[in-house]
């Protein structure tokens, strides 16, 4: 067991001590090791976007990162975030406008326009779906998740009209 | 109940009624476990003792197999087991993807794994079976295989060629399946038609891209004799015949449940060969096997679409009438059909589709379905939809620039009159009620053509090009056993739904029709909870598991709302039959005389309150002492339907696009987009926008974006999600959505097929709105994706 490496981090706000091998990338770590299966691999290279959480903070992709570079790290998940309600008006935004079919993209698709909200809020259509371009979503035609962003940008910056 | 049901009989209208959900868009309560991360994919699913399945795939696209030597590999830490073709020849049965009315058509056994030969690029060799799917990957490695390359055939033209590499030598060529259709005299009536215009249109070969790859977990238990295999698949039922024929078991010894899916369009509704390989080595192992395809096996394993090459002549005479088609269609389907829908039915659909627009006498379709090494292809959302649209409207189009008639107006001319239902098309298609006049009418009102048209020429002067492109299209749903059944594969083409009523008064249905995004369930919750009475909220719809739900064929075809719905509203008002006549034996009030409204039995007549139905279940099950000896208890009912009048309900529908094309860069900017389209009752407009969007935005990947590429060895090109390219956020347009409601009448619900409308028409749409553009240049493009790189070869300029 000596290629295992030991590694100490925040999943959710919860303190996790793990023995990974050091090719095993975090989405894998979060799924397989934590039983967190809401962050979906979708193409393992960083295009898709399913597998989209928070390190320390930052929007990353699980998929390029690897756990074993995550020592004393904080990390944050769409589990973390549905339980803190940090994202809850992005979320019910998607109940209302259906901006989600088969779900497989949406924490992925949550995590990046929560992104947009919180740094650089904008309900500018344009770059709502520009931000969202590394997010594939097969399902949608991506309509109904620029809807619900938008209105959650225009509620945030203390727009009227939004719900 | 000799009296037939309707509406009025069980005194529900439809669009009154107080208490009715159909044509409403409540939000689907799946949606919040989904934002929370928290539904349950087939590889969220982990039992004790599970192991994983990787896969060693042919390198080569044609290649005898000399020697497959596993013994490093099976040494390597973690490795349970390794298994070629010949290990599991007897376990499984191997396949033949034919239907018998199909006639003529033929294809070759296919196995798990081949033994003898690789016939594609990417096809499951050996089988490495390891405790974690590292461990598995590390051992994959260490398979050596000992190849003869063969030589490849790729190109579909030549495929019949009496020098073409044959793919399966005991089946003497190349050939699948040819069928033509003919109506009228076509040789005679081009002869004397005013013009005749002939184009050859290429569709691209393009894929699913279900972003949760094909998944599956199969455990056998050899206590029981039982195999249970959690999939990702649209047709449980369907997978369950199958894995019980194929591995000798009996059909209620395999049981398959399937939970959440990521996203399906077509893709997970095939067997494939290396899903097999893993519930037989379930079955061998006697423990759970787990398989999630990567990127890279989807690319190379999920079945690939719309390989098509058409070359089509269209007559029409000066005044715009149009006089026939006249169509050959060519397609590749890589080395084998896939069972067991076949993989010419694609080819089938163009030959039933094409004109099915439009009025006209003279009709010659051929399709011819030819093998290849590369991956199979097989149904996927729109099956020949996308195909016979873009012949049919790019043939009107250019016949109507032949002729200098405006595009809406040769339509407008040809499309089928509203008043002429039913009828039969040139194609032999039935159709019951279309509304081509009242949708394009509704279109153009939404797009306003005059202010575009005067858009257009006011940029072109400054060196803009923006294109407008209509498409009018049908669309087959709710297929009956003519689709399959009559071809002689066990795919149901009826579905089922039990609905009953608990202690508390909630309500739970039970459905044979399956949710892979759709909606589904959540538009079956909304009727049975107008077809029982109760609120919506009370109702929880069950779905996916063949031990559980009645049986039925699942999701495909656009049949879940038109087939599954009607049974589920059918069962729901038998049981608020059975609800209202039982408690008017509790409370002594005329049979009848009740009704169910939201959650309350309520007098009929008056609406008054007369009991909650959580009293009435609390009396029936726990106080049955104090209830009249023989009074019935039963408050669950069960209904099954089909369709019997017509083999298939047609939509149709009516595209437009709006976009620009920039002619120094070939790159084309999508401004608008819009459908008008007639799915029947609509009872979930929300959902119905939204499953024409998304379709829309498939449409618009094969139009512009998507295309599966292989070099002359067989090698695709285009395997990861860098190199295919999808749509992406930013490039797509808003859509807007408007309908047309002619409901079926085969039905109480009315509802026909919705999901694959905007997959149908949008690549006709934009092909049109391109050349449409392009049309001052004297250019145009008609082989899908139009690239950059193709619309500035039509351009002269590169």
């Amino acid at each position: 067991m000596s290629r295992h490496h030991s590694i100490s981090l925040t999943v959710n706000g919860e303190r996790i001590d793990a023995m990974i091998e050091p090719r095993l990338h975090l989405t894998d770590f979060l799924r397989d090791h934590l039983g967190l299966t809401g962050a979906h691999a979708g193409c393992e290279h960083g295009v898709c976007g399913a597998c989209t959480v928070r390190v320390n903070g930052a929007t990353v992709r699980g998929c390029l990162v690897l756990a074993v570079s995550l020592d004393g790290a904080t990390v944050e998940t769409i589990e973390g975030l549905s339980d803190s309600g940090a994202i809850a008006d992005l979320q019910e935004a998607f109940v209302t406008h259906n901006a989600a079919q088969c779900g497989y993209c949406t924490p992925g698709m949550l995590m990046s326009a929560a992104d947009l909200i919180d740094h650089a809020c904008t309900d500018d259509r344009a770059a709502i779906r520009e931000h969202l371009s590394g997010n594939y979503c097969r399902c949608t035609g991506y309509q109904a998740i620029v809807d619900a962003v938008e209105e959650v940008a225009k509620a945030r910056m203390g727009k009227g009209g939004a719900a | 109940m000799s009296v037939p049901m309707t509406p009025a009989t069980l005194g529900l209208s439809r669009e009154d009624l107080p208490n009715s959900y159909i044509g409403r868009s409540v939000p689907r309560p799946s949606v919040r476990k989904l934002v929370q991360g928290r539904a349950t994919y087939t590889g969220d699913v982990t039992l004790p003792r599970m192991v994983h399945a990787v896969f060693v795939r042919s390198p080569h696209a044609h290649a005898t197999i000399l020697r497959i030597d596993t013994a490093k590999a099976a040494g390597m830490p973690g490795v349970i087991r390794i298994f070629t073709g010949a290990d599991l020849a007897g376990v499984c049965e191997p396949w033949v993807a034919t239907l018998a009315h199909l006639k003529g058509m033929k294809s070759a056994p296919q196995r798990p794994l081949p033994i003898e030969k690789a016939t594609w690029q990417g096809e499951a060799i050996v089988a490495i079976i390891a405790r974690s799917v590292a461990e598995a990957e590390d051992a994959a490695a260490e398979v050596t295989i000992d190849w003869a390359p063969l030589p490849v055939q790729t190109d579909m033209e030549t495929a019949l060629d009496p020098d073409a590499v044959l793919i399966h030598p005991e089946l003497g060529d190349n050939l699948v399946f040819t069928r033509t259709a003919e109506a009228g005299s076509v040789d005679e009536a081009f002869a004397r038609a005013d013009h005749v215009v002939e184009a050859t249109f290429h569709t691209g070969r393009h894929t699913g891209v279900t972003l949760e790859p094909r998944s599956i977990l199969a455990d056998y238990n050899r206590a029981e004799g039982t195999l249970t295999v959690y999939q990702a698949t649209q047709a449980p039922h369907m997978m369950q015949g199958v894995l019980a024929s194929q591995l000798g078991l009996a059909e209620g010894d395999v049981r398959i449940i399937t939970r959440d899916v990521g996203g399906s369009y077509g893709i997970k509704v095939h067997v494939y060969p290396d899903e097999v390989a893993v519930a037989a080595i379930a079955k061998v192992l006697g423990r759970p096997v787990r398989f999630v395809a990567d990127r890279f096996e989807s690319f190379v394993s999920d079945i690939h679409a719309r390989d098509h090459r058409a070359t089509g002549r269209i007559a029409v005479n000066t005044d715009g009438t149009i006089v026939g088609f006249d169509i050959d269609d060519l397609t590749g389907i890589g080395p084998y059909s896939v069972y067991p829908r076949t993989s010419a039915i694609e080819g089938n659909q163009v030959v039933n589709l094409c004109g099915g627009p439009y009025d006209f006498a003279h009709y010659r379709c051929r399709t011819t379905v030819v093998l290849q090494n590369k991956t199979p292809t097989c149904q996927y959302r729109a099956v020949g939809h996308p195909i016979a649209t873009a012949i049919t409207e790019g043939l009107v189009d250019l016949a109507a620039e032949a002729i200098g008639m405006d595009p809406i107006a040769i339509r407008r001319k040809n499309l089928i009159r509203d008043d002429a239902y039913p009828c039969t098309s040139p194609a032999g298609m039935k159709f019951e009620g279309l509304s081509h006049h009242k949708a394009l009418d509704t279109l153009i009102a939404m797009v306003q053509p005059e202010r575009l048209r005067a858009e257009q020429a006011a940029l072109r002067k400054k060196g803009i090009y923006r294109g407008l492109g209509f498409a009018s299209f049908i669309e087959l749903t709710n297929p009956s056993p003519f689709m399959y059944g009559i071809g002689g594969a066990r795919i149901s083409a009826q579905d089922g739904c039990t609905v009953r009523m608990d202690p508390d008064g909630s309500v739970v249905a039970l459905s044979g029709v399956t949710e892979q995004g759709q909606g589904t369930e959540a538009i079956l919750a909304q009727i049975v909870a107008h077809g029982v009475g109760v609120p919506v909220e009370r109702v929880k719809i069950v779905t996916g598991d063949t031990q559980v739900t009645p049986y039925g064929g699942g999701t495909w075809a656009c049949r879940g709302a038109g087939i599954g719905g009607e049974a589920a509203l059918q069962a729901a008002v038998a049981l608020r039959e059975q609800l209202a006549s039982v408690a008017a034996t509790i409370l002594q009030a005329p049979a009848g005389s009740l009704d169910v409204v939201m959650g309350e039995v309520v007098d009929k007549a008056t609406g008054a309150a007369r009991m909650p139905l959580a009293e009435l279940g609390r009396l029936v099950y726990f106080r049955g002492d104090t209830l009249p000896k023989d009074m019935p208890r039963e408050f669950v009912q069960t209904r099954h339907f089909i369709t019997k009048d017509y083999p298939f309900a047609f939509t149709n529908g009516v595209q437009a696009s709006w976009l620009e094309v920039d002619t120094d860069t070939g790159l084309v900017r999508l401004i608008d987009h819009w459908v008008v389209e007639d799915c029947g009752r609509i009872i979930n407009p929300k959902l119905v926008d939204e499953q024409v969007r998304g379709g829309v935005v498939q449409g618009i990947g094969g139009a512009l974006y998507e295309h599966c590429l292989y070099d002359e060895d067989g090698q695709m090109r285009t395997t990861t999600m860098a190199d295919y390219l999808v749509p992406m956020a930013a490039e797509m347009p808003d859509i807007h959505v408007g309908h047309v409601e002619t409901p079926t009448g085969e039905s109480l619900l009315g509802a026909k097929g919705a999901g694959e409308a905007g997959t149908a028409g949008a690549p006709a749409a934009i092909m049109n709105a391109i050349n449409d553009a392009l049309r001052p240049f004297g250019a145009r493009v008609l082989a899908q994706p139009f690239t950059p790189e193709r619309i500035l070869a039509a351009l002269g300029r590169c």
